[in-house]
């Protein structure tokens, strides 16, 4: 192991949670407001994820009210406390971005079965 | 200022405790070696010169470089470099200067050798604009008009052209410090340091800082590769006391 993988595998244990792209998950985010902390959740599609390591990122999208909102985590972070698994998805891709383009019934994913 | 030869290991982030994440690049810094220690009385002015890496080849250093490892005891180093200091005194020849000669926090400055460029074009090297496509126009990289008329009747010197970049040395001052690995040697610096991947480069301190009590190593017995053939040096085999009492003598800075 090189010295700098031995610098990226840190907090490869935070948040081990399997998920997929495909897969709708509830993420618990720390907010910090002055003096308070309180946590706040942020539900929808994994529709990626990206690098490895401390650098591993994932989006999630949801459509609030007719608007698309899609948040990018860092997957090491300390301020991701719980990702919560609510629904399998099956997808033949890897990225799914055509969510995007799609409304209503198209934007679904198929629930996985195994 | 002292400061110590690493090794640019690479990039990566951390995450500070408020959930922010710092872009950092790791360097190997150390263990340094004190190869010699220059002295306002002797030299005229106060340096430490420091020895980073073992040296590996099995061709040997040339003689006269490999005169200065002998002298202090210490194995032949790949790299070697002198960092001033206000006062010399409290270093030791074959003291080895770790990674937390810093710590987190402290601004610092990297100096090492920046990534070549190759031949670059003048929008690359210079920050050009170039010239639009649109409008009919081809659009141009180039660099456009080099001089006056008549008068001068030559480019003046100096003017940005296109031409060798990169691949020089370059310093960046007031990195911060994020991490100190003594351990390892390993030194998190915020921000990015000139060159490439396993590159050598220089970490200085910016402010004054005295070692703490040294612990001196005893010479170590050099290795067989460069000494072959040379038995008519005196230094190459003899024994360990012996070699001792003789980089003793030489020692500029002997009580």
């Amino acid at each position: 192991m090189g010295l700098l993988d031995s610098v990226e595998a840190r907090n490869s244990d935070r948040n081990v949670t399997e998920f997929k792209p495909g897969d709708t998950v509830r993420v618990q985010v720390r907010i910090v407001e002055g003096e308070k902390q309180r946590l706040q959740a942020f539900q929808g599609i994994v529709i990626q994820r990206k690098g490895a390591g401390v650098r591993e990122t994932f989006t999630v999208r949801r459509v609030t009210g007719g608007i698309g909102v899609e948040r990018i985590f860092a997957l090491r972070s300390p301020n991701v406390s719980q990702i919560e698994v609510l629904r399998r998805g099956r997808t033949r891709r890897a990225r799914l971005y055509y969510l995007r383009d799609r409304k209503g019934k198209a934007a679904q994913v198929k629930e996985r079965r195994n | 200022m002292i400061g110590l030869i690493g090794k640019k290991v690479g990039m990566t982030q951390v995450f500070a405790d408020d959930g922010q994440a710092i872009p950092v690049t790791v360097i190997e810094a150390g263990p340094c070696t004190v190869v010699d220690v220059k002295t306002e009385e002797k030299h005229g002015y106060s340096a430490v010169q420091l020895g980073f890496d073992n040296w590996t080849k099995k061709r040997p250093k040339s003689k006269p470089v490999q005169g200065q490892f002998d002298r202090a005891g210490v194995p032949a180093k790949k790299h070697l470099k002198e960092f001033r200091v206000a006062d010399s005194g409290p270093y030791e020849v074959r003291q080895d200067l770790k990674a937390d000669v810093f710590t987190p926090g402290e601004k610092i400055k990297v100096t090492g050798t920046s990534k070549g460029k190759g031949f670059a074009g003048p929008v690359r090297r210079w920050g050009f604009s170039g010239f639009g496509d649109s409008h009919g126009a081809k659009g141009s990289r180039a660099a456009g008009a080099v001089g006056m008329c008549a008068t001068p009747a030559r480019t003046l010197k100096g003017h940005k052209m296109a031409g060798r970049m990169g691949a020089v040395r370059r310093c960046v001052r007031n990195l911060v410090v994020v991490e100190v690995d003594p351990e390892r040697n390993l030194l998190m610096v915020k921000g990015a340091v000139p060159g490439v991947r396993r590159g050598y480069v220089y970490v200085e301190k910016l402010q004054e800082w005295t070692p703490p009590a040294p612990e001196v190593k005893e010479p170590e017995e050099q290795p067989d590769t460069h000494l072959e053939g040379q038995a008519t040096e005196p230094a190459s085999q003899v024994p360990e006391d012996q070699q001792a009492g003789q980089s003793e003598e030489e020692k500029p800075q002997g009580e």
